[in-house]
């Protein structure tokens, strides 16, 4: 047995085996994708950039209950907001850094009326950080961009709640 | 009679551009191919969108480089920090000029040709330990240390190998090397030289699985931690060109240089120099290989390869050698 492991050994023969492995496998089909020109599946539940909904009127859907601010383990939102004329209570500010931001998805999670949400973009890397600090009127944006992808996820995976 | 100097410095300078510029373009290919072969045989693509099937990726790296900012250590020894890249650059191409790509077509035919390259890529060591202790750091440190000693135990070997052919070529030029491989290549008869060679020349060039230097998960980057921008792309030149410089030394020595594998009409007549290209891609990528698919050695693992298997072996395969050159009558040089 020992002797046959010492040739084993001596004539590399793990390593040939490994060098034929290797290159078998090279030609083989490749299993990541050719990224920037193709793009892999997304769940409906992917928690990537933030987004705030409106209501189908064009009503913010916010009420400023500040539960998303209260539950964000970064601190990374911050709420003002004010009564309106017609007694309801909007936000006045609604701002989420988004470096702060570590995407746990608590914030969509604690929203009793769907307003904050994550949609499926995750490429919206920039060039300062100064505009990675959104305010409401860049995510009500984001929201009006997204709305058909936001809302058929969030009929999606409504029946595993 | 002064115009006689500048003349020659004018040729000369020609001829080293000529040979120069060939080898740094080689060497930004080879880190492709280098990082290519990885991919491919962990089923990756690998680098295949700067040109075609990305083969600039390294002039894109290049450029990255040099727009990035250097970051000189407050409390690093700032001249040696600064030459240590230049020196490890600097050897690695100087070696390039007593290798012969042609019958006639070396930049320095030099008698002691082999000793020469022996004697610069010794002193390639400098260049790490010089980056290492300049740092003033405790991975970079290590890393030097590490290298140096690795380095050292390997050359050893490496020096046995060349022994042995050396006794069966009566010469250190390298284009009598290659010349008396016309018959044979010297790969059949010292076979396991050749692959003694191959590792060792994997540890001379701290490739993985020898890349104990640099072994990121204990040293961070090894002697190149506080390198950044260009001098840190000089690092990588330089390792890169001398990786490509073993391959080069390693086809000159046992896989017949310039010369075509069978000497036959179509065959013989291609140029040296593209034979040579083929044989130093063919090694390189089994160099790139061997990255791929073995994992990296300990420390005392690698010490006692060296000093343990590879030189009393070597030595064995000298006297073996000797031996029968000498019981035969065979030694080239009566």
């Amino acid at each position: 047995m020992k002797i046959k492991r010492i040739l084993k050994t001596v004539f590399l023969v793990e390593f040939i085996v490994g060098l034929a492995i290797a290159i078998k496998e090279t030609f083989k089909k490749k299993k990541t994708i050719n990224y920037p020109f193709e793009k892999g599946t997304i769940s409906p539940r992917a928690r990537g950039e933030h987004a705030l909904r409106r209501y189908p009127n064009g009503e913010e859907r916010c009420i400023a209950c500040k539960l998303c601010e209260a539950v964000c383990p970064a601190q990374a939102i911050t709420i003002e907001s004010t009564e309106r004329e017609d007694g309801s209570r909007k936000t006045t500010r609604y701002d989420i850094d988004m470096l702060k931001c570590i995407y746990c998805g608590l914030c969509e999670e604690s929203c009793p009326v769907d307003a904050i949400v994550q949609g499926p973009n995750f490429e919206f890397a920039t060039e300062t950080r100064e505009e990675l600090f959104y305010n409401k009127e860049k995510l009500l944006e984001n929201g009006d961009r997204w709305e058909n992808i936001l809302s058929a996820n969030i009929k999606a995976d409504n029946a595993h709640r | 009679m002064s115009f006689y100097y500048l003349e020659v410095l004018f040729v000369e300078t020609y001829k080293i551009l000529f040979l120069i510029l060939p080898i740094l373009t080689a060497v930004a290919l080879i880190v492709w191919l280098d990082r290519r072969v990885w991919a491919f045989v962990q089923k990756r693509r690998g680098p295949n969108v700067v040109g075609p099937f990305g083969l600039f990726q390294s002039l894109a790296d290049a450029l990255k480089y040099i727009f990035k900012e250097i970051i000189i250590p407050a409390t690093s020894n700032k001249i040696i920090f600064i030459l240590a890249p230049i020196v490890t650059m600097t050897l690695a191409l100087i070696a390039w000029a007593v290798i012969p790509f042609g019958e006639n077509l070396v930049l320095a035919d030099i008698n002691v040709g082999i000793l020469y390259i022996f004697a610069v890529s010794s002193l390639g060591v400098y260049g790490i330990i010089m980056g290492g202790w300049a740092s003033n750091s405790k991975y970079p440190f290590f890393g030097s240390i590490r290298s140096a000693a690795q380095m050292v135990s390997y050359e050893v070997s490496i020096g046995v190998i060349i022994i042995n052919v050396l006794l069966c070529v009566g010469s250190l030029n390298l284009t009598d090397i290659v010349l008396a491989q016309q018959n044979l290549w010297f790969i059949v008869p010292l076979f396991p030289m050749f692959v003694i060679f191959f590792i060792s020349a994997l540890a001379e060039t701290n490739r993985p699985p020898f890349d104990l230097p640099e072994a990121e998960a204990e040293l961070v980057a090894g002697y190149q931690t506080e390198y950044s921008g260009m001098m840190y792309a000089m690092f990588w030149l330089g390792e890169y060109a001398n990786i490509l410089l073993m391959c080069a030394i390693g086809s000159i020595l046992f896989l017949g240089g310039w010369l075509s594998p069978i000497d036959v009409y179509p065959l013989n007549t291609f140029p040296g120099p593209l034979w040579l290209t083929l044989k130093i891609i063919l090694l390189f990528v089994l160099f790139a290989l061997v990255k791929a698919i073995v994992p990296r050695y300990r420390y005392d693992q690698l010490m006692k390869l060296g000093w343990k298997i590879f030189l009393p072996f070597s030595l064995f395969y000298v006297v073996l050698t000797s031996g029968f050159l000498l019981y035969f009558d065979l030694l080239p040089n009566k």
